[in-house]
């Protein structure tokens, strides 16, 4: 059977792809961000999943606003890297596993889940910069990776209870895999940030801890938060915290926090990681 | 009928991307899309004008566009992912576009987010800000 055997929660900013691709990780800027994530590859290196299920938002690259889906699932064998307006980032191509996605898709669609199926698509720095984080600069990735996308870019995303019951359905869609796979999946984006108007580069530390002590905690609590809260007090951009809840949800009810890192700024971002194990 | 004013209208220096700033924006953030490809931010930068009058916005969007109105364009229906690809036509960077809608020069913003970035306190609510 296959299982869900970790969360990984992470920022995605653009800035720190850039700052791999560039070679700019020794800068002072950049060292303590880096330094807080060395933890957490060596967690993965030893930790080996066969699958990442990767929960991103895309940032108007490979849907433009012709179709905007709120939950699509990657079902493509591979996913070429998006070129943003400054060239693709120079990473390996992202293979996909197209028989557990398709699985998936079924068993979230009778589930009451209306995925969108989404067989072709280029990713951009929502599901890089993660898998970059948390495996550095391989030649191939060392895992299969099935994208969720998720609208958070048009109001209204996708609510928090909903996003953190769509987990609880992937983790039975996993479940109900037969084939011997270990999966881990990532929730992506924010934490408090805001990219646009005068209010631009809100950071809020104590909506962010809160929600981290939440999500091992009280995840229930973190679902009840009401998408105006995160816009207000968070910034306009951190609704995308809802993808975590996604990442919780097809945790199980009880996890086991092993590693939690949390740093202003990358860019306009306050950047929060941290590693949930199912117990 | 029309829409009722919704609570998030009340945030501060912010213009949430709603259903009804999407469908103003659709041709304004279509414009901003094509300049992903190399070959239409040269077209663009050669004759910005005459490039704009392939979108069907209105002249609104067309002046705050060739003004680098950054802030104008949220209010008229741009999205900020999509603005900075305008930005980027620039060869600015997205700190630069987020210190011009602050006010301030870019690296005074860049200062601003190395220490700890803005608080909270006087930009919660339009409301509190007027008592």
């Amino acid at each position: 059977m296959a299982r869900i055997i970790a969360g990984i929660g992470t920022s995605h900013t653009p800035a720190i792809g850039a700052a791999v691709d560039l070679g700019k990780t020794a800068e002072p800027y950049w060292v303590p961000l880096f330094k807080g994530y060395e933890p957490s590859k060596k967690w993965m290196a030893e930790t080996k999943p066969d699958v990442a299920i990767v929960v991103f938002n895309d940032h108007v690259n490979a849907f433009d606003f012709k179709i905007i889906p709120t939950f699509g699932l990657g079902c493509a064998a591979e996913f070429p890297i998006a070129d943003e307006g400054w060239g693709p980032r120079p990473v390996p191509i992202v293979k996909g596993h197209t028989e557990l996605a398709a699985h998936m898709v079924q068993s979230l669609v009778l589930d009451e889940f209306d995925m969108t199926i989404v067989n072709e698509m280029q990713v951009d720095h929502g599901l890089t910069v993660p898998l970059t984080l948390l495996f550095g600069q391989p030649k191939a990735w060392p895992v299969r990776v099935i994208p969720l996308a998720v609208n958070v870019v048009q109001y209204p995303a996708p609510t928090g209870h909903r996003c953190y019951a769509l987990g609880r359905a992937i983790k039975k869609a996993v479940e109900s895999w037969d084939e011997d796979l270990n999966v881990v999946i990532f929730g992506t984006g924010g934490m408090s940030h805001q990219i646009q108007g005068p209010r631009a580069g809100l950071i809020n530390k104590k909506f962010d801890t809160a929600f981290l002590d939440g999500l091992a905690q009280n995840p229930e609590r973190l679902a009840s938060i009401p998408p105006l809260e995160y816009l207000r007090d968070a910034g306009a951009e951190a609704i995308e915290l809802v993808m975590w809840l996604i990442m919780r949800g097809a945790l199980g009810p009880n996890v086991r926090e092993v590693y939690r890192f949390y740093h202003v700024p990358a860019s306009s971002t306050a950047v929060g990681h941290i590693i949930l194990e199912a117990a | 009928m029309s829409k009722r004013p919704q609570e998030y209208e009340d945030i501060p220096g912010t213009w949430v991307f709603d259903a009804e700033r999407a469908r103003r924006g659709y041709h304004l953030n279509a414009f901003f899309y094509s300049l992903m490809k190399a070959e239409n931010r040269a077209e663009f930068l050669a004759d910005e004008r005459k490039y704009l009058t392939k979108f069907p916005m209105t002249e609104e969007q067309r002046d705050a566009v060739l003004k680098r109105a950054w802030n104008k364009l949220l209010e008229l229906g741009g999205v900020s992912y999509a603005i900075v690809k305008l930005a980027f036509t620039d060869k600015k960077s997205y700190q630069y576009m987020a210190s011009q809608m602050v006010g301030v020069t870019e690296k005074q913003y860049v200062e601003m987010m190395q220490a700890g970035g803005r608080s909270l306190d006087g930009w919660k609510s339009k409301s509190e800000r007027k008592a």
